[in-house]
């Protein structure tokens, strides 16, 4: 156990995560939201910015960037004349996630209002949220909010009475992860393939239309207006230090009640599955491993994770990542091999084919994948996919060629046995051991 | 790639397609959609238009829509951008047809989340259905395709049919809503299980004041 206590239903920040109420303006009103937006902004752009610093929120989209932080490299004049553009990543793909997605449709509102007061305190002129394709029910209730919103007065000249000029535009993908990595998603939305930049320059430098860009999580910006009502100290007294606040857990696979629900950060794996999903299906003896963090994180086997906190640091510590907290529970009766592989073929699939390690790479671990699966392959070949994947990790522009060699090299590191066993039977033999090189 | 579809541009594509324009209230659409970019910047409208378009061709064709080569050049053209950007843009997103679809597209998802939850058995019944993976049967109604997360996990697993999603599927659950779709009728999206969208399975854990009334909690704050 962690120590960590469950989070209480008033310390909630997506309260109609589940949708029972009105997404609309009036049911979010009625929660809290838009409630006089313009007091948070008159406390001025820097103290913003301090006070999500102050909170610890770390983004919500995987890589755990502290939030105020990331917004205080944005210029604070412009010396000429382009302005500076907050670019909101919906666009959650990330096999596992699905909690951008109960943001987007149940309530949109906490992420217009937080749009506007991010984009106020990194001096943006506006905002553009970059929804992937396939939300198509949810685009229509994002860009009703946004209706809502302007016709209210709370986004457009004058934004909420606060003084401010800001805009908040909808971009709908068309289908492809790829467009999750933030300068991909530049490029997508100026109009091109999404194939990721070399970095520098950064975003905060020349991003979108070469502007000074922030791209931040959904959650990572909803959050922010409960934040600057609750304060820092509230936001913080939740979880471990440098792991701090609430977070949308999405729990999928063989529990008893998959579901998203939002819980303290650092609570254990194994509270977390037993209060919310059910626990695990066939039991506790039964749990196999777990990805903690999407598909893009090395699995956990179930001895490692049961009680292990879960958020960034504690699943560091385990060779893992929290990522987005996309869980997926694998009890014994996964194929395990299968189940990675099948997330090498999405890698595969999801390749934007601009660096040949990654486009080269992913085709060809899947392909190794599929006869490891099977068993019709030489013991030999483990070590030489291990040996792939740390070729095509680092060496790619963007982090897609990391994301596709960690989940093979956490499946080799812990279910080496498994592999070798199906090389094995398929030989119809005994073990064989290995000639000495 | 070698699994990519054949793109048809042969003359009878060109003789259908070669003058396809906006409808009256596509044309209004698009003409908002430009606006949402910096002036100048219209190329960002690219993807869409394209959706837009392979939407109109869904309309006159009764089915989901693809994007034939005389159509990328029209969005290509209205704004001003070389046909071979356009056409880079409908190749590499998933979500653009570049060959003809039924009138249900149906998209399961098989990535590892679902997978884990039985998508085997929601393809099982698109076979038993005579679906075929990256075709269209004979009746012109359904074409299948097997696609990668949907982000729907804790609903897994899932398809998406068209524009809606149809969640916690079982073979006969999917069975029964391609025999309602092929009957003309019209199945509940969503979970098709009891079930409140990503709630677990027979009442929340958390929020349950939220079921009966839209709960202020703020009296609550400390």
């Amino acid at each position: 156990m962690t120590g960590i206590t469950p989070l209480a239903d008033k310390d909630r920040i997506f309260t109609n995560v589940y949708g029972y109420q009105d997404w609309g303006l009036k049911g979010a009103m009625k929660r809290g939201d838009w409630d006089n937006t313009k007091a948070l902004m008159a406390r001025g752009q820097d103290a913003i910015i301090e006070e999500i610093k102050a909170s610890g929120l770390r983004g919500r989209g995987g890589a755990g960037f502290p939030t105020g932080m990331k917004w205080s490299f944005m210029p604070k004049e412009s010396k000429d004349g382009r302005p500076s553009f907050l670019l909101i990543n919906a666009d959650e793909s990330e096999p596992g996630s699905c909690k951008d997605r109960e943001i987007l449709r149940h309530d949109p509102h906490k992420l217009i209002e937080g749009a506007l007061i991010a984009g106020y305190a990194m001096r943006a002129r506006a905002a553009y949220i970059y929804i992937r394709g396939e939300f198509i029910r949810e685009a229509e209730n994002l860009f009703a909010a946004v209706a809502q919103a302007y016709d209210k007065g709370l986004l457009g000249k004058n934004a909420a009475g606060s003084g401010y000029d800001f805009d908040v535009f909808v971009h709908r993908g068309a289908g492809a992860y790829i467009c999750g990595e933030e300068t991909a998603q530049i490029e997508s939305l100026e109009g091109k393939k999404g194939q990721p930049r070399l970095k520098p320059p950064f975003p905060a430098g020349a991003g979108l239309y070469g502007c000074p860009t922030t791209v931040n999580n959904v959650e990572s910006i909803a959050v922010v207006p409960t934040i600057l009502r609750r304060g820092a100290a509230w936001f913080s007294s939740f979880g471990r230090e440098n792991n701090k606040g609430t977070k949308l857990f999405q729990i999928s696979g063989h529990v008893n009640k998959p579901c998203v629900v939002e819980e303290t950060m650092g609570l254990s794996f194994r509270e977390l599955i037993d209060i919310h999903a059910g626990g695990i299906r066939g039991g506790w003896n039964n749990l196999l491993a777990v990805i903690p963090g999407g598909s893009s994180v090395p699995l956990v086997p179930a001895a490692q994770i049961m009680d292990a906190p879960m958020d960034f640091d504690g699943l560091r510590e385990l060779g893992s990542g929290l990522g987005t907290a996309a869980v997926i529970v694998m009890d014994k009766s996964t194929d395990i091999v299968r189940a990675i592989s099948r997330i090498s073929y999405f890698y595969k699939h999801e390749s934007c084919g601009q660096c040949t390690p990654c486009r080269e790479g992913t085709g060809w671990m899947w392909r190794v994948m599929e006869r490891l699966r099977t068993g019709d392959a030489d013991l030999s070949e483990i070590d030489v996919l291990q040996e792939v994947t740390k070729q095509v990790e680092g060496h790619t522009i963007c982090a897609l060629g990391d994301a596709a060699a960690w989940p093979i090299q956490g499946l080799i590191r812990h279910f080496r046995p498994e592999i070798e066993r199906r090389i094995n039977e398929k030989r119809g033999h005994a073990p064989i051991m290995q000639a000495a090189e | 790639m070698a699994d990519a579809p054949q793109i048809p541009d042969e003359a009878e594509t060109r003789a259908r397609w070669g003058a396809f324009a906006w409808t009256k209230e596509n044309a209004a659409k698009a003409k908002e959609i430009i606006g949402r970019y910096p002036a100048g910047r219209q190329q960002s409208a690219v993807m869409p238009l394209l959706d837009l378009a392979q939407r109109q061709v869904g309309v006159e064709t009764n089915t989901q829509g693809w994007l034939p080569v005389p159509v990328i050049e029209f969005v290509a053209a209205e704004l001003g951008m070389p046909y071979m950007r356009a056409y880079e843009v409908a190749t590499f997103y998933t979500m653009y047809n570049l060959a003809p679809v039924g009138r249900f597209h149906v998209q399961v998802c098989g990535t590892t989340p679902c997978m884990l939850r039985g998508s085997d058995d929601v393809l099982d019944a698109c076979y038993k259905h005579g679906l075929k993976k990256g075709a269209t049967t004979a009746d012109g109604l359904f074409t299948l395709t097997e696609v990668e997360c949907l982000g729907v996990c804790a609903n897994a697993p899932m398809v998406q049919i068209n524009d809606d999603n149809y969640e916690d599927l079982t073979f006969d659950s999917m069975a029964a809503i391609l025999d309602t779709l092929a009957k003309g009728g019209t199945p509940k999206p969503g979970p098709q299980i009891d079930r409140q969208t990503s709630a677990p399975e027979g009442g929340p854990t958390t929020l349950k004041a939220m079921i009966k009334e839209n709960h202020d909690y703020r009296g609550e704050w400390a």
